[in-house]
């Protein structure tokens, strides 16, 4: 009971971050993208600049979250995938302090050194997160002694590297879609411009994945051919976008991108249930939220802190956007 | 080397890293948020400036602490997994429980305190700053809940071959955590106002803004005068508690093989040789050692020779003394660079208190090297700390050999402790640059943000 609850908040601890950190990975590549010049990078990371350092924080909460309510999982995880977690961490690391010391000189040399990466570093996380949770839904070499015994390169199959290309070209449109809201100008234009050329090609990756899923994973003769109201709504969110934006409805073609990483997200986790990593050689080896899980004392225990503690951090971050809810234009003192 | 040599170097290498960030934006965000009251409360420009200033600083140093960070939480699981599944039934609830209380609050109100200087009445905008120090200081608290578990097992049963948690009050109430809660935190303030004292220093003798920052000086010299004696006082309390809870980290950190007698001297240098196990040669204070462990002039205190035969009835055959001349010596600097603390802070507020602190431009010069003392202090402490707990992760629980990710390849953490090393050193050589380049401007405000506008290679945009 307490375990499933816990996958839930698993699954709502990612839903947080890809929802959010997605829009500032997105704006993050989109700085070398459609950035034109030091003041078009400059508001654009001044978008993010309040909240993207809040937006981390519910990876890291998520990361904390599996490792007290299901340590079999967070062992088996990032040990199993170690190297590509090690490629994260330095994508995140480098990209955190970039938007810091960036503007701090004036040196075009300095500032395009941090701005290669602040783009590697938001292109890198999505992308392996796509790679991370296809593998996770397809399932990886476990062995009884629930360790991870592939290579990095395991990881790297068509259908995983499709799954990274799907997600970084998603945030871009929801990076983009952003932009559009909290900038103004020509700058904006270009936003919103790129969010149209991208929309088919994000709808085109997005369908191709969920095809060869049919193929990859038993996502399908788990739940049936029709794989439920969840999946399928991702797909009409995410097709509604291009009309909203003909429509110029900016605001809603993002709440339909929002939309479409959460039920996403969610479509992937339920693919998973009860499972947490699927061993492909031996089903009786996978992780599930029962034989991964802490005991029922500690869950207990951080059921009552997370339902009385995440009620007021989901408060004061929708304070955050309400205080910073105003476009940011160049004529603005800008931070970063 | 292997993969657990390796992995202990990674771990060495990033927690070291990262706590030479962590005291001072623990020590600086006090400062800062005093310094932001007087603004408030005074209404005087010159503690605006002064908050922006530090605050510019804080924000660097913030920076790498809070990225180097998420290192510290994901590499038990790839280096440590082992560790993790026997005991992340207990350890992992703090860093959950951290993330969720501290983390949030620190980083969302830090986001609203930079950027929310023109946009919120100034009251809420001070509460910002006072969140964010109030948020580093619970993370500190659940950091170390999570050590503290590590020195001082409670509040665990072990059930299904692994520790599992029990009770989670015994865990917060741990009398390693309040022992070593205290000294962490003071130690902070003293690294918090070195620098600001150091960096004032340096400002007033260049006659930079000399009025503004005689009063951050004093402001960091009182902090530090009152944070190093505070801190001698709570590491007091630890190593008379570390007699209870772990007597070889101790004994280790004296270099003592055999058990003293009733009247136990305190060891002020000596040659370890750790192969004969004994001492070729050292200097001794009379009593001390026992006026140290139990506030008084007697008290036999127990040898390595004796525990380790001890430990080894009780938990069979091993080696249990930890490395003793890195626990010795990391001990003393420990120790030396908290007594010239508070002999600094002492000259310091003295000069101070006669209003001759601008008259004294050798003992300001000498500010500037001082400002090593808290980091020294920090850092050893921690390397006595951890080095002196082996061969254990978890005092008499687990031991770390056995806690290393069984499939990981040395191949693989060498490649990332190569790469992480790298990653950091030039983080770090950006960070001083950015640091020195900063507070060498005659310029309070000097910042290249706001002059973004007189910048003419940045063409003006249509739109304006």
């Amino acid at each position: 009971m307490l375990e499933t609850l816990w996958f839930i908040l698993v699954t709502v601890l990612f839903i947080g971050f890809f929802f959010l950190e997605g829009f500032d990975f997105g704006v993050g590549m989109l700085t070398k993208i459609i950035g034109r010049g030091d003041t078009d990078r400059r508001v654009m990371i001044n978008t993010i600049g309040p909240v993207w350092d809040g937006n981390e924080v519910w990876l890291i909460t998520a990361g904390g979250a599996i490792f007290a309510a299901f340590p079999n999982w967070y062992a088996t995880l990032f040990s199993g995938f170690y190297m590509a977690l090690f490629l994260m961490l330095i994508a995140l690391i480098g990209r955190g302090v970039a938007f810091e010391f960036r503007s701090k000189l004036e040196s075009a040399r300095w500032r395009a050194t941090w701005d290669w990466i602040i783009f590697f570093g938001s292109l890198l996380p999505p992308l392996l997160w796509g790679v991370a949770l296809a593998n996770l839904m397809r399932g990886v070499p476990i062995d009884q002694t629930t360790n991870y015994v592939g290579s990095f390169w395991d990881l790297l199959s068509p259908y995983a590297v499709l799954a990274g290309l799907s997600i970084v070209l998603l945030f871009l449109l929801h990076g983009s879609l952003f932009l559009s809201l909290k900038t103004t100008g020509e700058l904006r234009d270009r936003a919103l411009g790129f969010a149209k050329r991208i929309g088919a090609w994000t709808s085109g990756a997005l369908l191709v994945f969920v095809v060869l899923s049919y193929f990859e994973t038993d996502m399908f003769t788990r739940h049936g051919i029709f794989p439920g109201m969840v999946p399928v709504s991702a797909g009409f969110a995410l097709l509604s976008v291009p009309f909203l934006i003909k429509a110029e409805r900016d605001g809603w073609a993002f709440i339909m991108t929002g939309l479409t990483i959460v039920l996403s997200t969610v479509t992937v986790f339920m693919s998973l249930f009860p499972r947490v990593m699927i061993s492909s050689l031996n089903p009786d080896w996978s992780l599930t939220i029962h034989n991964a899980s802490s005991n029922e004392y500690t869950l207990k225990v951080m059921t009552i802190v997370a339902c009385s503690v995440l009620p007021f951090v989901l408060a004061y971050q929708i304070w955050t956007y309400w205080v910073f809810r105003k476009r940011v234009t160049p004529a603005d003192h800008l931070d970063y | 080397m292997d993969a657990l040599d390796l992995a202990r170097w990674q771990f060495g290498v990033t927690t070291i890293y990262h706590f030479l960030f962590v005291p001072l934006s623990i020590g600086l965000a006090y400062l800062i948020a005093f310094m932001n009251t007087l603004y408030v409360v005074k209404n005087d420009e010159k503690y605006k400036k002064l908050t922006q200033f530090w605050g510019r600083l804080f924000l660097l140093n913030f920076a790498v602490g809070v990225v180097t960070g998420i290192m510290q939480e994901f590499q038990f699981g790839m280096n440590w997994a082992d560790y993790s599944r026997y005991v992340g039934a207990v350890f992992g609830g703090p860093l959950a429980v951290e993330a969720l209380v501290s983390f949030f609050l620190e980083s969302t109100f830090l986001g609203i305190w930079i950027f929310g200087w023109d946009k919120l009445p100034k009251k809420v905008h001070l509460a910002a700053i006072w969140l964010v120090a109030i948020g580093a200081t619970l993370s500190a608290l659940w950091i170390l809940a999570a050590n503290s578990f590590m020195q001082e097992p409670v509040g665990y049963v072990i059930n299904n071959g692994r520790a599992e948690m029990s009770n989670f009050f015994a865990l917060l109430g741990n009398k390693q955590l309040w022992v070593e809660f205290p000294h962490v935190i003071y130690g902070a303030l003293c690294t918090g106002g070195m620098f600001v004292v150091g960096i004032s220093a340096y400002k007033m003798l260049r006659k930079h803004q000399t009025e503004a920052f005689k009063a951050s000086f004093s402001i960091g010299m009182v902090v530090t005068l009152v944070g190093s004696i505070l801190t001698a006082f709570a590491g007091h309390e630890q190593a008379q508690h570390l007699m209870e809870s772990q007597p070889m980290k101790m004994a280790a950190a004296e270099a003592l093989w055999e058990t003293t007698g009733e009247h136990a001297p305190w060891t002020v240098v000596a040659a370890i040789d750790p192969g004969a196990k004994q001492n070729a040669a050292k200097l001794e204070v009379p009593y001390l050692l026992s006026v140290l462990s139990y506030n008084k002039l007697s008290g036999s205190v127990p040898g390595m020779n004796e525990l380790q035969a001890k430990y080894e009835q009780e938990y069979g055959p091993g080696n249990y003394i930890p490395p003793v001349r890195t626990t010795f010596w990391s001990f003393r600097v420990m120790l030396v660079s908290g007594m010239l603390m508070i002999l600094v802070a002492l000259l310091g507020v003295w000069k101070m208190y006669r209003g001759k602190v601008l008259n004294s431009p050798r003992f300001l010069w000498w500010m500037m090297p001082a400002m090593a003392l808290p980091w020294l202090g920090n850092l050893s402490g921690w390397v006595m700390t951890e080095v002196g707990r082996q061969p254990w992760t978890v005092f008499g629980l687990a031991k770390t050999a056995d806690g290393v990710s069984p499939l990981v390849s040395s191949g693989m953490v060498l490649t990332s402790l190569i790469g992480f090393t790298v990653v950091y050193g030039l983080l770090a050589a950006a960070l001083v640059y950015l640091i020195v380049h900063f507070v060498r401007k005659d310029d309070m405000a000097a910042d290249a943000s706001h002059k973004a506008h007189a910048n003419p290679g940045n063409p003006a945009l249509p739109i304006l």
